[in-house]
């Protein structure tokens, strides 16, 4: 069939699959389809920095125009990775300067940028268009100001929560006034004040911009300038929403997003005046994208923009807006997908805000195109979780934190373990779940029995034994990403289950009771897995084996399992590269003794099996169990070849 | 293919270890160790869910025994060690005798060390195992004193709090920071400090304290010099302190001549020394060393409200 279509055509063809899972599986047809996929493609998605080496990437595919790549495992967004545990970039970059020259687009997630990094991007890529940095680091406003002087055509630069060292504003100013390109600039996680006159200009002479994302520092009383340079605008995120109370101000500001007949989405509002928030009213009916998970709103506030908002499919909020709010929510804004509540006091011991259950489930009643929740409270019950999931069988991500860890059914007193199950059987469709609140292996059992469309799992401090993650393991058939915290799992599901663990992009247990032999076993069986042993106390074998370690990260990987940027408290299982081409014969080998014995076995079906041919039977027997004898002495690699050679050359 | 390999009863090893790539070595390395005999108790296999019938198997035992100890609080200790301890030394021995392939140092001593200490260690594994799980089943901590917990971004840590916008990061290759156990203290620690009859303020930080007691001796040491001063200004000199000055005791109880209160986020003015200190932390916006005679008076007047600062 390859050959009956030109290569230009199948190209053609190609073009038309955007999505990566579909090149994927295009690209496993056969070998041409393969070698034309790959010339052909132009995006790449790398969900596992480590899972693949940029010198693998640049090999197979040499055209690529646009990367995107996430680096440390979600937990470390919650400093559950301790510094200095990699997701480098820098490797990268240098790796595709050389391989790429026009390479646009550069997204990276939770990895570490340095400033040398930045230079090395605005260098070496002439045609560099997007850079989106989300939940970063290691860099400084120099390395910005670097990407600012010397991309000339950036359209997009997006710095999405990442930690950056303020070291000035003025890297805004380095834009040369002949850049006109940019369509999208986010700098709302930068602190200090940036020029403002700087910016006013850069934003006055882009008249692509549909995305301005300011930061805190950007005074209330200067937005309405900004805006009105940019009525074009989609996403606006204000900076401090505070000021004197004046009416030229409010009437200036008011004008200037009357004039904004395009926007979406808004977000900023950090120290927010309430009296205020009425400039917005004009836009509000389009508003399709609001958040609000910065602002310090009282509820009746917030009640009166939202109900604003007949077209809101977004919303984030503290939790400010209280039960009375979301009651609210659900009957003005019925095309909502996504809600997310966060809590504005979560480290204090006693609810400063009257929001609860009671919210959660208003909104599931009320609004029928939810399919995604990230909702932070104090109490939960299994008869308002059950509730829940009758309502809202569509849902997609359901994410559930109740502050206190291991809080059970605040009526019932029991686990929660039956609230969840219904979430899970009656969400066929849910993809992400993260649990909390007081959790047996029985809502595990229930995990694994139907949520079959399970891709993410977070669990913290839930289960009882081992069970509980074996039942997730062998049950959720799609499941990509695990991750779990302080819970009583240990060996025995792992070790049982080490074969599903390479059908997954990542394994991430802490605090658990995984012991260190488990790991080095897990190692050894599996060397596709890399099992990092993430322990900051010290050399892992100055403790017995059977000893929990901290942490344990494991994924899936085929590049060497000896990161070269490993810091001292990661250990891997060191590798010996002699031993693993032993190990690579003699895989070869067993397959061939299994082609051969099929062959026999055929063949004395059919009752034609000659006597010579059954002792070769035997012989390939013996073989065999010499073989898997051989394997066993993995220090006597002598031992290894010499029987090999023996036993196929006898 | 395989269909033809499940078949065949006669060649049970060649079978099973042609039947299931990724189990063939896990199987026969315990088969040396302990005979074909045991293979079909062991529970330390690879396969995939075909090797479920293990767990159902122990699941009968272990749940018995499990019920007798479920409780709100799980106990997971208890649990994990219910395996029967046969399997445990089994794979004692089989990490020993088999896996002499030690991560990153490599000694010998280690191995002998090792497989004297095992059974030792064996009994005492699951104690030196983190009690982080232990300790949250047994009492209720406050959210504060887990590591990353809630499961918030640092970002909004700081907003919620109210504080200014996120402090600059470390530089990138300073050396790993040790993960801090209490993160809710992400605010400029610097508090203004007012004193009754000082006409200027002070400034402390807060961080460099971690109890109240510490704060107090602080406000003391910062204020004690500037009270003898105003007090001989305003006394004209008539009283002669010389070079001793009275120490400013007794902020906290209330026993002393002055006392300390402060000023909250939402506004509020309280008496320190209510909350636990990170708390305490993380909701003041400011201090100030009120007379404890003016205090009474103030508690007879509006309760919680906008007091204004400037008596």
């Amino acid at each position: 069939m390859a050959y009956s279509f030109p290569e230009e055509v199948l190209e053609h063809v190609f073009s038309f699959l955007s999505s990566a899972r579909d090149r994927n599986t295009v690209s496993l047809v056969c070998k041409s389809w393969y070698e034309i996929e790959r010339w052909c493609r132009h995006r790449i998605f790398v969900g596992n920095c480590y899972a693949v080496s940029p010198e693998i990437v640049i090999r197979r595919f040499p055209e690529l125009r646009a990367v995107e790549m996430k680096g440390k495992p979600h937990f470390a967004d919650f400093n559950l990775v301790p510094e200095g545990w990699g997701a480098y970039a820098y490797p990268w970059i240098a790796a595709m300067a050389e391989a790429y020259p026009f390479l646009e687009e550069i997204k990276l997630k939770r990895m570490v940028v340095t400033d040398e990094t930045l230079e090395l991007i605005s260098k070496s890529y002439k045609n560099f268009k997007v850079l989106v940095l989300t939940s970063c680091e290691g860099f400084t406003t120099d390395g910005l100001a670097s990407i600012a002087a010397n991309c000339r055509h950036l359209r997009e630069l997006d710095l999405r929560e990442s930690e950056v060292e303020d070291l000035s504003g003025n890297w805004l100013s380095d834009f040369p006034d002949s850049c006109t390109s940019l369509v999208s600039l986010n700098m709302s996680c930068l602190g200090s004040e940036v020029s403002f006159s700087a910016l006013e200009r850069l934003v006055a002479r882009s008249p692509d911009l549909r995305t301005l994302r300011l930061n805190r520092a950007v005074p209330l009383e200067k937005l309405a300038n900004l805006v009105r340079h940019a009525p074009q605008l989609v996403e606006l995120g204000t900076g401090a929403y505070s000021a004197e109370i004046r009416s030229d101000t409010f009437s200036s500001l008011a004008d200037a997003f009357s004039a904004c007949k395009q926007l979406k989405a808004l977000s900023g509002f950090w120290d927010v005046v309430p009296s205020y928030l009425p400039a917005v009213y004009s836009v509000c009916s389009g508003i399709t994208s609001l958040n609000l998970s910065y602002a310090a709103i009282p509820s009746s506030d917030l009640v009166k923009l939202i109900s604003q908002c007949q077209n809101l499919q977004r919303l984030w909020v503290l939790d400010y807006i209280e039960d009375s709010g979301l009651e609210a929510l659900a009957a003005s804004c019925k095309d909502l997908q996504e809600l997310r509540v966060f809590p504005s006091d979560p480290f204090g011991a006693e609810p400063n805000v009257s929001l609860t259950e009671q919210g959660l489930v208003s909104v599931s009643e009320g609004c029928p195109k939810l399919e995604s929740v990230l909702y932070f409270c104090r109490q939960m019950s299994n008869a308002a979780l059950i509730a829940i999931a009758k309502n809202r069988p569509n849902f997609i991500r359901f994410r559930l934190c109740i502050i206190e860890p291991q809080a059970a059914d605040y009526l019932t007193l029991e686990p929660l373990d039956t609230g969840f199950g219904a979430i899970v059987e009656n969400c066929k469709e849910l993809r992400r779940l993260s649990m909390s609140g007081l959790l047996t292996d029985r809502v595990f059992k229930y995990i694994g029995t139907h949520a079959k469309k399970l891709e993410m799992l977070s669990i913290a401090f839930a289960g009882e034994s081992d069970f509980g993650l074996h039942h997730v393991l062998s049950g959720c058939d799609s499941l990509r990403k695990l991750e779990i915290r302080d819970c009583p799992f240990g060996d025995k599901a792992l070790l049982a289950n080490a074969e599903k663990l390479e059908t997954m992009r990542s394994l991430w247990m802490s605090s658990c009771s995984v012991s260190f032999g488990a790991c080095k076993l897990l190692a050894q069986k599996m060397p596709r897995l890399n099992v990092e042993v993430i322990d900051e106390r010290g050399p892992p074998d100055s403790r017995p084996e059977s000893c929990s370690v901290e942490r344990v990260y494991v994924y899936r990987t085929v590049a060497s399992r000896q990161r070269l940027d490993m810091p001292d408290f990661v250990w891997t299982l060191e590798e010996d590269s002699s031993m693993r081409y032993a190990l690579y014969v003699l895989e070869a080998l067993v397959l061939f003794q299994r082609w051969f014995a099929c062959l026999l076995q055929f063949r004395w079906k059919l009752g034609t099996l000659p006597l010579k041919q059954e002792e070769n039977w035997l012989e390939l027997l013996k073989m065999s169990t010499i073989f898997t004898l051989a394997e066993l002495s993995f220090t006597n690699k002598d031992a290894i070849f010499n029987v090999i050679f023996i036993r196929l050359w006898e | 293919m395989e269909d033809y390999s499940r078949e065949d009863e006669g060649c049970p090893q060649l079978l099973d270890l042609i039947a299931k790539g990724g189990e063939w070595v896990g199987k026969s390395a315990v088969e040396r160790s302990h005979g074909t005999s045991e293979e079909k108790k062991l529970e330390l296999r690879l396969a995939p869910p075909g090797g479920e019938w293990s767990f159902e198997e122990s699941y009968a035992t272990i749940s018995r025994e499990r019920d007798g100890l479920f409780s709100l609080g799980p106990c997971p200790q208890n649990t994990v060690l219910k395996p029967p301890s046969p399997w445990q030394q089994q794979q004692q021995q089989h990490l020993q005798t088999s896996y002499l392939h030690p991560v990153r140092r490599e000694s010998s001593q280690l191995c002998s060390n090792r497989a004297a200490a095992a059974a030792a260690a064996e009994t005492k594994a699951f104690s030196v195992a983190n009690t982080a799980v232990h300790n949250t089943a047994q009492k209720r901590t406050a959210p504060a004193s887990v590591v990353g917990w809630p499961p918030i971004r640092s970002f909004r840590k700081n907003i919620a709090s109210g504080s200014s916008s996120k402090q600059a990061s470390d530089s990138p290759d300073g050396a790993p920071r040790k993960v801090s156990t209490v993160e809710n203290c992400p605010r400029t620690p610097f508090v203004k400090i007012n004193m009754d009859g000082i006409p200027i303020g002070r400034k402390v930080d807060l961080k460099s304290y971690n109890t109240y007691e510490k704060l107090s001796f602080a406000v003391d040491e910062l204020f004690r010099g500037l009270l003898a001063v105003q007090k001989k200004l305003c006394s004209g000199g008539i009283k002669d302190e010389g070079d001793g000055v009275e120490k400013i005791g007794g902020l906290l109880d209330g026993s002393g001549e002055y006392t300390l209160v402060y000023e909250d986020h939402e506004g509020d003015r309280m008496l320190v020394g209510d909350v636990p200190w990170h708390m305490f932390v993380s909701t003041v916006k400011r201090l100030r060393v009120l007379k404890s005679s003016e205090l009474s008076a103030l508690s007879r007047g509006p309760k919680q409200g906008k007091i204004s600062m400037n008596n």
